[in-house]
């Protein structure tokens, strides 16, 4: 396997071919802010927040997306990515409605952290307040779209390490929507194996497990790292 | 058939037409169509029928003749006179030997020494109107197909995009990209399929050129993507067609049945051993399907949304192979290039912009319909001659371009060459081809709110800066319709502008800012007059 040099904010560091910027500045210790990559499924580079500047590269690209080069010098934390970044959080707070307070998420949630690690202490566009359910209809969870930002994790993670493809997205631009199978309350899902993915992986308080209240839902994503290695590497080890 | 065959079948008909006293041609274009070509079409057909002039007069219906507002139009071959908005009634005069009877149409001929015909120069568009576009051997008879001919038994692949690349042809589509140069990329990736598409989704609001071709002159498209197969060695192609032009979906289907029953399409063509199969594909109205990875995700049966570039799809696209994507009057260019030669073409237009472009030209004009122009031509060129100018009592107050990922055009700039360079560098774009006129009633921050809805209701929703910023951009934008908005609104707006340009995943997302930029650029008194005097922004 080859290994590529290059620099991530001022720091030489290595990767192998093939390897994206986003995994070897975190391997490195180098964190770029992201929503919806989760390690262990595949990437979509749809959330934006990973953009990094490329010395040469006339425009930013998602470093989940982009692999890491020979000599690339690479900025993650410049004014201009830092700017961009806040407002795409001011933006989705803005979308639907983030009441944290209220949240079974609170305290641990990634769109909380990095609003905070941002410096969102205010929100300067308009809130939109949009009349959104809540599907209570599953046995086991439940999925809040006020909550929902529309990463898609649910959906991939379902499809790719499940296999069972409950989820996918309908609608287009802001009326977008998490639906399972073709529109159907989740309870009533045919395919869903409620083995509980989509939840654990959920950045945000949408997807949860009943019972749990403000505060108290914890996720555990691990089980990603499991499956892989044992899909890639045949060994069953946690 | 072999090369012999398509001579012997454009010669035959070339012998049937000119025994013929006349050959009336109905502009069954969309637009004619709906002023009722299709009427006259029926009463000149019947009344030959009555009066027994089968073999001596024909008529047939016809691709567009450009003048769509005063439709419908109607074509004479044996003096080449246009008429406009005749009726039925009017129409069978056409048919008779006395010249007495068709000099009292006088009043609805048109000149053609009228700038908006000398000023033209039509490529694309040089068949649309002067053939029955549902007849394979009205294309033949025009030469069609012999630059298919020429390519498979002249021609290597590599001389082929040689000459396109020569030629200078550029992508119709949009971002202007070189074609010869993206056909050597196909051509060069490894693997045995590969695949040719044709982008028929024309989605931007206005544009009607790709339509026009289609409807007009679908064989020529057949041909343009034909000779790209050879070139890229591919064997199947797909036209995305979006699904609301039903009439250019009906002349492609049959266009594909008769070149196929021709074997102009299919396996060994011209009997030598290249083979190329084309299928239609419907959209279902998303404008962002036209964007080249979504059109592709939807072909393959997927949800229709862009994924990240690279990997172009050159190297990987249809089910992961190597696809090559052109636009309609792309591949339309093709097949004149290679009949008429590189150095043709690349003597028409500018340095960098070659050849011609097609506009549809709309709005606050005296003329509007379908224009084609060499590259470089001046804005005023199009607007004032072959447009014919604002009408009367109204007052000229800009130009747009590009559609919802262009920007407007002040009358200082309307001596702008219309070329891709000159159009970027004044903060537009060249676009697809829609023109839009707007006259001193229109509000420019009315238009950039208009725009930015489109691309609200259209943005996929898969990316975040394009999904929550077009919409808070409309919302701000009705705030200055409403002289409600307040500066830090006009200042979040520009904002906003530069993350969707410089985040978006897409050219929706990345493209939507530029009709409130290029606006704002030149019109910035308007949005500065409908402030309110209310201090405060959004909270
Ligand atoms: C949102 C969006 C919509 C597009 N719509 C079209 C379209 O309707 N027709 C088209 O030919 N190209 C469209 N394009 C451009 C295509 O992605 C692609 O560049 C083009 O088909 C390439 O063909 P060309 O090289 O012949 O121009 C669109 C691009 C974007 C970003
Ligand atoms: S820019 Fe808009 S249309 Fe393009 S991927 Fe993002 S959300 Fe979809």
């Amino acid at each position: 396997m080859s290994i590529k040099t290059l620099t991530i904010d001022g720091r030489m560091v290595t990767g192998a071919a093939g390897e994206s910027i986003f995994d070897v500045a975190w391997n490195n210790g180098i964190r770029i802010p992201r929503l919806c990559h989760v390690g262990g499924i595949s990437d979509v580079g749809a959330c934006r927040l990973c953009l990094v500047e490329i010395e040469g590269w006339p425009k930013l690209a998602a470093a989940c997306l982009t692999p890491v080069e020979e000599g690339m010098v690479v900025r993650t934390q410049t004014e201009r990515l830092r700017r961009h970044r806040k407002l795409i959080v001011e933006l989705l707070l803005a979308e639907r409605n983030h009441v944290c307070s209220v949240c079974v998420q609170n305290g641990h949630c990634e769109l909380q952290d990095l609003a905070a690690e941002l410096g969102v202490d205010h929100v300067r566009v308009y809130y939109r307040f949009p009349r959104l359910g809540v599907d209570m209809s599953h046995e086991r969870f439940g999925l809040d779209h006020n909550r929902c930002i529309l990463c898609t994790r649910c959906v991939r993670v379902c499809d790719e390490v499940e296999g069972a493809h409950t989820w996918d997205v309908a609608g287009r631009g802001v009326n977008c929507m998490i639906v399972a199978d073709m529109g159907e309350p989740w309870g009533n899902s045919e395919t869903c194996t409620s083995c509980g993915k989509c939840v654990q992986v959920c950045p945000t308080g949408a997807l949860f497990e009943k019972g749990k209240t403000v505060g108290e839902m914890y996720k555990d994503r691990r089980f990603l790292k499991y499956i892989v290695t044992a899909r890639e590497k045949r060994q069953w080890i946690r | 058939m072999t090369v012999e065959e398509l001579y012997e079948m454009r010669d035959r008909e070339r012998e049937r037409l000119a025994r013929l006293r006349e050959r009336i041609y109905c502009c069954s274009a969309a637009g004619c169509l709906s002023c009722g070509s299709e009427s006259v079409r029926r009463a000149l057909a019947a009344e030959i029928e009555a009066r027994g002039l089968k073999g001596q007069v024909e008529v047939c219906g016809s691709g567009c003749m450009g003048l769509c507002s005063r439709g419908p139009l109607v074509r004479t071959q044996s003096d080449g006179a246009i008429y406009a908005q005749l009726t039925p009634d009017e129409a069978l005069w056409l048919l008779s030997e006395d010249p007495a009877e068709r000099r009292r149409l006088e009043a609805k001929r048109l000149d053609l020494n009228d700038p908006f015909f000398t000023r033209q120069l039509k490529i694309v568009l040089a068949n649309s109107g002067y053939i029955d576009p549902e007849s394979v051997h009205d294309y033949v008879a025009m030469g069609g197909y012999q630059a298919l001919a020429k390519v498979l038994t002249e021609m290597t692949p590599e001389e082929v995009i040689e000459e396109i690349k020569a030629s200078g042809l550029r992508g119709r589509g949009g971002a202007g990209y070189p074609t010869g140069l993206k056909w050597e990329l196909v051509r060069r990736q490894p693997g045995d399929i590969k695949y040719v598409i044709c982008n028929a989704d024309e989605g931007d609001p206005g544009a009607f050129m790709d339509r026009s071709v289609l409807e007009g002159d679908p064989h020529r498209v057949l041909e343009g993507m034909a000779i790209a197969a050879y070139a890229v060695g591919a064997q199947q192609g797909y036209i995305y067609v979006r699904g609301e032009y039903g009439l250019a979906i009906q002349r492609l289907q049959l266009a594909i049945r008769q070149a196929e029953r021709e074997r102009l399409l299919g396996n060994r063509i011209f009997e030598t051993t290249f083979g190329f199969r084309v299928d239609l594909r419907i959209g279902a109205g998303a404008f962002v399907c036209g964007e080249e990875t979504a059109l592709i995700a939807s072909i393959e049966g997927k949800r229709g949304t862009p994924r990240q570039r690279p990997p172009y799809p050159p190297e990987r696209g249809l089910w992961g192979k190597p696809t090559l994507i052109n636009n309609v009057e792309t591949f339309a260019n093709v097949p004149p290039i290679i009949m008429n030669g590189a150095r043709w073409f690349a003597s028409i237009g500018t340095e960098t912009s070659k050849g011609t472009k097609v506009f549809a030209l709309a709005g606050a004009v005296r003329n509007t319909g379908l224009v084609e122009v060499p590259m470089g031509t001046p804005l005023r060129t199009i607007l004032f001659e072959i447009g014919g100018g604002v009408p009367e009592g109204r007052q000229f107050k800009a130009a747009q371009t590009g559609g919802p990922s262009g920007g407007c055009i002040p009358a200082e700039l309307l001596d702008v060459p219309v070329d891709y360079e000159s159009l970027a560098a004044i903060g537009s774009i060249m676009g697809s081809g829609g023109l839009i006129v707007l006259d001193d009633s229109s509000s420019m921050v009315d238009v950039a709110r208009f725009f930015m809805e489109f691309c609200m209701d259209e943005s996929c929703g898969k990316c975040i800066p394009c999904r929550a910023g077009t919409v808070q951009m409309h919302e701000i934008l009705c705030r200055f319709s409403r002289r409600e908005a307040t500066r830090q609104d006009l200042e979040l707006l520009e904002e906003l502008c530069v993350l969707l340009k410089e985040t978006s995943l897409c050219g929706l997302g990345q493209t939507a800012p530029n009709p409130v930029m290029s606006t704002l650029r030149y019109f910035r008194h308007e949005y500065e007059a409908r402030l309110t005097d209310r201090e405060g922004g959004a909270q």
